[in-house]
């Protein structure tokens, strides 16, 4: 079932699910803020438009899955799931905690998430896994997928994406979260990752470059994603740490929450001002 | 029995008879492959691991990945969350040691069904030499929770391993072999998670796994002819280990030899060492390569250089009643 969401109510769903970001890593005083705030338009309008999914069947086979590959945005995972009904809210207090369901990356007990993930570079190819499935079944369902810029650096992203175009796997929408940071820094200082659009149509792919916090360019990748033929890649250009001034473009905030209550207010102003 | 017949060459390798266990996976995988939910995977090997006989008969359902072995576990676990009995194939070293972290995280830690079955593990590579001569590969698989680990003596017991493997959920790891292997007579039927007596005995027990069960079956009845009585276990599923049985020869018989085309580390004797430290104190020796890398040659004669062969054994029994009678 796709939601009937327009873009006016994704702004306001957007908004709530990056004060979950920020509240969520302030709680456990641990997790990844940025690269969820710079996913957050993305997941919202896939789980909230996009994606044909049923809260209260979560293995229902011909669903369209998700797979985030960059594992550690479980933030943003997390809270759009909880957010759609997949499963309570209260259960996002445990993040990161012991004896909790949510795990400092996903894992795929938890409702709603398709495929383990936190060593980067194994979504991919678990998408296309996925994806073959579909075919080899004679099912309709599309898979979906993002993957970080930093996490490009791994090699197996590009055997997958070799492998992924050799097979023609066109049920397979991939969004590479394009936010120019990863842990140690801005990710042209550390590994020149240059221009992935080319890189992933030199792979045999389609592939377009879009503005990652526009809900209308998002919508717009969606109509060509019908269209474009084999696997599909969506280079979303992303600011990490979107939407809370400090943390914006600020490699510090890869894996660090708000500091205090102070800087936890601060980040919920700057989110309800946007 | 001659001490020059316990060695592999020049005659009793060609003495004995052998069968392809690559073969019998092949064609245990034909068998299985009637299911159309069995899906098989291979990184450009599938001629030499005979996935290929899969995908002669199964085209649709077969994916060659090319050099890609991380890819490869990844792309297998994902076909496994939608229902697919999965099975993939390289060789061990590649299979195991190249993609150690996407078995961990993408097979064992999400628990997926997948059916990992690599040829071509320990010496018996031959003349390919140490990077393709996988001699630590039980003790990565073994270490992963959730995975199964099964190393079958011979042809028959590989197709029987498949059938088992096939008919319950992963993961599962299966090590077989370039080699043809000595085809062991009167092979109990596998059971999984048993190790099994194939040749009685009260004074010493010899644990084997693979294809060093026939040079414990050789090197027993040797002994027997010196007025040694060994017991000769089949340990062909390494993980579970059957604590039981290990323990039973430990106690019965005193002494316990294992053997395994495996570093003594991690292996088939670091399991037994464990289980005897644990639950009932017993002498052990262990044949196996010792914390080296192979070389280039013909398998049997590596098998023979480096001791894993039923001279080998024999002289680590014969260490044993030395130390302890």
């Amino acid at each position: 079932m796709q939601g009937s969401v327009e873009i006016p109510q994704l702004e306001g769903i957007a908004r709530e699910v990056r004060k979950m970001i920020v509240e969520m890593t302030y709680e456990a005083k641990s997790g990844h803020p940025g690269g969820s705030l710079s996913a957050t338009e993305i997941l919202t309008y896939l789980y909230f438009k996009e994606m044909n999914i049923d809260p209260a069947r979560p293995d229902w086979p011909d669903r369209d899955r998700f797979v985030l590959s960059k594992g550690h945005a479980t933030p943003v995972l997390y809270s759009v799931l909880a957010l759609r009904g997949f499963f309570d809210k209260s259960l996002l207090h445990g993040y990161r905690k012991i004896n909790s369901l949510l795990q400092g990356h996903a894992v795929n007990h938890v409702p709603g998430v398709d495929i383990t993930a936190g060593s980067l570079g194994q979504g991919l190819s678990n998408a296309i896994g996925l994806a073959l499935a579909a075919r080899l079944d004679g099912r309709n369902y599309r898979v979906f997928a993002m993957i970080g810029d930093g996490e490009s650096d791994e090699g197996s992203i590009w055997e997958a994406a070799l492998f992924a175009a050799h097979q023609k796997v066109s049920n397979l929408i991939v969004f590479l979260d394009r936010n120019m940071i990863q842990l140690d820094g801005f990710t042209e200082e550390i590994l020149s990752l240059g221009d992935l659009e080319s890189k992933f149509r030199a792979f045999g792919w389609s592939a377009i470059t879009i503005n990652g916090h526009s809900f209308q360019d998002i919508e717009r990748a969606m109509e060509w994603a019908k269209h474009a033929e084999g696997p599909k890649m969506i280079v979303a250009r992303t600011v990490k740490g979107k939407g809370v001034k400090y943390m914006e473009n600020n490699p510090e905030y890869h894996g660090k929450p708000p500091p205090s209550e102070e800087k936890l207010k601060e980040a919920i102003r700057d989110i309800e001002g946007s | 029995m001659a001490i020059a017949e316990l060695t592999w060459l020049p005659d009793l390798i060609n003495r004995i008879e052998k069968k392809s266990v690559r073969e019998a996976y092949g064609n245990a995988l034909v068998s299985v492959g009637q299911d159309r939910n069995v899906v098989v995977l291979d990184a450009d090997l599938s001629t030499s691991t005979h996935t290929a006989m899969f995908q002669k008969k199964y085209p649709e359902r077969f994916f060659n990945v090319g050099i890609s072995e991380n890819n490869m576990m990844g792309v297998a676990s994902g076909l496994s969350w939608t229902g697919k009995k999965v099975f993939a194939s390289s060789f061990a070293v590649f299979a195991t040691g190249r993609a150690y972290d996407f078995i961990r995280q993408s097979i064992c830690y999400a628990n997926s069904d997948v059916r990992i079955v690599a040829s071509h593990s320990g010496l018996t590579v031959g003349e390919d030499g140490a990077t393709h001569q996988m001699l630590e590969d039980i003790g990565l698989m073994s270490g992963l929770p959730n995975m199964k680990v099964i190393v079958p003596a011979d042809a028959y017991e590989t197709e029987q391993v498949v059938k088992y493997i096939y008919e319950n959920r992963g993961p599962f790891y299966v090590r077989i072999s370039r080699e043809k292997v000595p085809v062991i007579d009167g092979l109990p039927e596998f059971k999984f998670g048993k190790a099994q007596t194939i040749v009685d005995g009260e004074d010493v027990s010899i644990l084997a796994t693979g294809i060093l069960v026939s040079a414990a079956k050789i090197a027993a009845s040797y002994l027997k002819s010196k007025g040694i009585s060994a017991r000769v276990l089949n340990v062909s599923t390494i993980k579970p280990i059957d604590r039981d049985a290990i323990i039973k020869a430990a106690r019965e018989t005193g002494r316990i030899v294992t053997a395994e085309e495996h570093s003594i580390y991690n292996g088939l004797g670091s399991r037994v060492c464990e289980t005897v430290a644990e639950g009932y104190p017993a002498r052990v020796e262990r044949v196996g390569v010792e914390d080296v890398f192979g070389e280039s040659g013909k398998s049997w004669e590596l098998m023979d250089k480096y001791g894993l062969n039923p001279l080998g054994i024999v002289k680590k029994v014969e260490k044993l009643m030395r130390v302890t009678s």
